[in-house]
């Protein structure tokens, strides 16, 4: 004889209703990790850890202490919006739209994190994030950033000036230009696994060019880290030049004798040079730069002789073609 | 109903869809940080998609042998027309703003605003003469005038190619898919030819 007795479990006992329902979304967030193995007990905590860290990466991110204020930042210009600034990114390692980075780039782990000091220099190594950045004080600098795609923000970095880093490392006379390069990880970047680009990013700068106080290293915007798509850990600001000489995710720091092929020049050496100076009077190529849009605006603004930089930079270039200069 | 007018009315909302949701992403205030370049990509984009499309009607008439999809043509056609004018517009008015000195100076300077200016010119061409009374009023010359479209798709890829920095996955498969519709038509147009010398000769 058949006897029917209610069951001790009801399904609600075995999986959650909110998970059940997300379930998709967890298959996808779990997927690589051994789930097969664990319990369903031991399993919503790790999609919920997984989940964290993927918007962690893309979001807001730590909130940094002690930045203090710098008489460097530009006044007077109003901030672009924190959701403008981490949504609309060129960083092809990411993918060549601009909305890719904030899609893609919680790929990558920007901790633990390890730089490379090469070259003409005393002192010489590989370096944790947090030990090569620990001996200096962050500072605050708003800064407006030109693409060569005719746009431009205004951006409150936190970041160290570039020169007190150089002078920790001592380089030596043979040491005329810097070069950076980015991390090349294609299971974390996956633009790197195109041939889009010549991998990995590189950029450089000429010796007194990067001991200008104007250009930093930045970690950081609006005193938060700086989130995946940005450029995290660690990247280049140097606001006279035209924004692809901002190389992001830095792994490499080298000091070397030669002027260093930066990836845009490496790719279109007629249209990218090397010093790529903000310039309204010299044309991109195949379009004008006499004007830009400022995101957040409708109207065009006229683009200013390095960015408006020119009273802190244009020594640097005394006696050179200013035509020669993009 | 005939199967071709089901189509060409299911074929018409779709192709209406994309104006649609942007559209509605506009409403939403949902156009990235950059609303104009957005727009102006976008419109672009559906532009050379729509015809690309338009040139695979042919195609698709000798493969499958339904003559009435060539009812599909001019309409896909026109909607290709209707994308390139929003692109049109959208640099005319929410890039430049009216600025007609700078726009005639992107125009004789800019290669890749030239060919842009160019392309919508001969489709404005065909939209134009897109009429069952241009049709019988050019007789012969309608054929020979609507191969543009041949030379604006041509004019058009070289046109985004030169708008971005990289070559960008969207420019690569409408690139493709626009080499092999010619591709069919040139070796259709050689085929066909080869066949029909033997008849001729008798």
């Amino acid at each position: 004889m058949l006897i029917r007795r209610a069951p001790d479990l009801r399904y609600s006992d075995i999986t959650s209703k909110s998970l059940y329902l997300r379930r998709r979304e967890f298959l996808r967030e779990a997927a690589g990790a051994a789930i097969g193995a664990a319990a369903a007990v031991a399993i919503s905590p790790l999609a919920a850890t997984v989940a964290a860290q993927q918007k962690q990466g893309t979001g807001h991110g730590a909130k940094l202490a002690n930045v203090k204020k710098s008489p460097l930042s530009t006044a007077g210009e109003k901030l672009t919006a924190w959701d403008d600034i981490t949504s609309y990114n060129n960083f092809y390692e990411f993918g060549p739209y601009k909305e890719d980075p904030k899609a893609e780039a919680w790929r990558l782990k920007p901790r633990p994190w390890t730089i490379t000091v090469e070259g003409y220099a005393e002192k010489k190594g590989t370096f944790g994030f947090d030990e090569f950045i620990q001996p200096y004080a962050l500072e605050e600098r708003v800064y407006r950033m030109r693409c060569v795609e005719a746009w431009s923000m205004v951006i409150p970095w936190v970041g160290i000036p570039l020169k007190d880093i150089i002078a920790t490392y001592k380089p030596t006379s043979q040491a005329k230009y810097v070069e950076f390069v980015t991390a090349f990880n294609p299971a974390q970047m996956p633009g790197q696994t195109t041939r889009m680009l010549p991998w990995p990013y590189v950029e450089g700068l000429r010796m007194d060019e990067a001991n200008n106080p104007l250009a930093i290293l930045a970690v950081g915007l609006y005193e938060e880290s700086l989130p995946n798509q940005d450029g995290a850990p660690i990247r280049l600001v140097v606001p006279w030049k035209y924004g692809f000489k901002g190389v992001k995710s830095i792994a490499k720091i080298r000091f070397v004798d030669y002027q260093p092929k930066n990836t845009w020049q490496v790719m279109t050496p007629n249209e990218y040079g090397f010093y790529a100076n903000v310039n309204p009077n010299v044309d991109h190529p195949r379009w004008s730069q006499a004007s830009e849009r400022r995101i957040g605006e409708f109207f065009r603004r006229k683009t200013l002789p390095f960015n408006g930089y020119a009273d802190q930079v244009a020594s640097l270039y005394a006696g050179m073609d200013p035509k020669k200069l993009y | 109903m005939k199967p071709i007018v089901l189509a060409k009315r299911i074929i018409f909302a779709a192709a209406l869809i994309p104006a649609a949701v942007l559209a509605y992403n506009a409403y939403q205030g949902d156009l990235t940080a950059n609303p104009i370049e957005y727009i102006t990509h976008f419109t672009g984009d559906w532009a050379i998609r729509f015809l690309v499309i338009t040139l695979a009607i042919t195609p698709i008439r000798r493969i499958t042998r339904w003559n009435p999809i060539i009812q599909l043509r001019r309409m896909l056609g026109l909607f290709a027309f209707f994308y390139a004018t929003l692109h049109f517009l959208t640099w005319f008015v929410l890039d430049w703003f009216f600025d007609f000195k700078q726009m005639a100076e992107d125009i004789a300077m800019r290669p890749f605003i030239t060919l842009g200016m160019a392309t919508f010119v001969m489709l404005l061409a065909l939209a134009l003469t897109s009429t069952q009374r241009s049709i019988r009023r050019l007789g012969r010359k309608w054929t020979q005038l609507h191969r543009l479209i041949y030379v604006a798709t041509a004019t058009g890829l070289f046109h985004f190619w030169l708008a971005r920095k990289t070559v960008v996955p969207q420019f690569q498969v409408v690139l493709v898919a626009a080499i092999l519709l010619l591709g069919f038509r040139a070796w259709w147009t050689l085929r066909t030819r080869t066949h029909a010398r033997p008849s001729t000769a008798h």
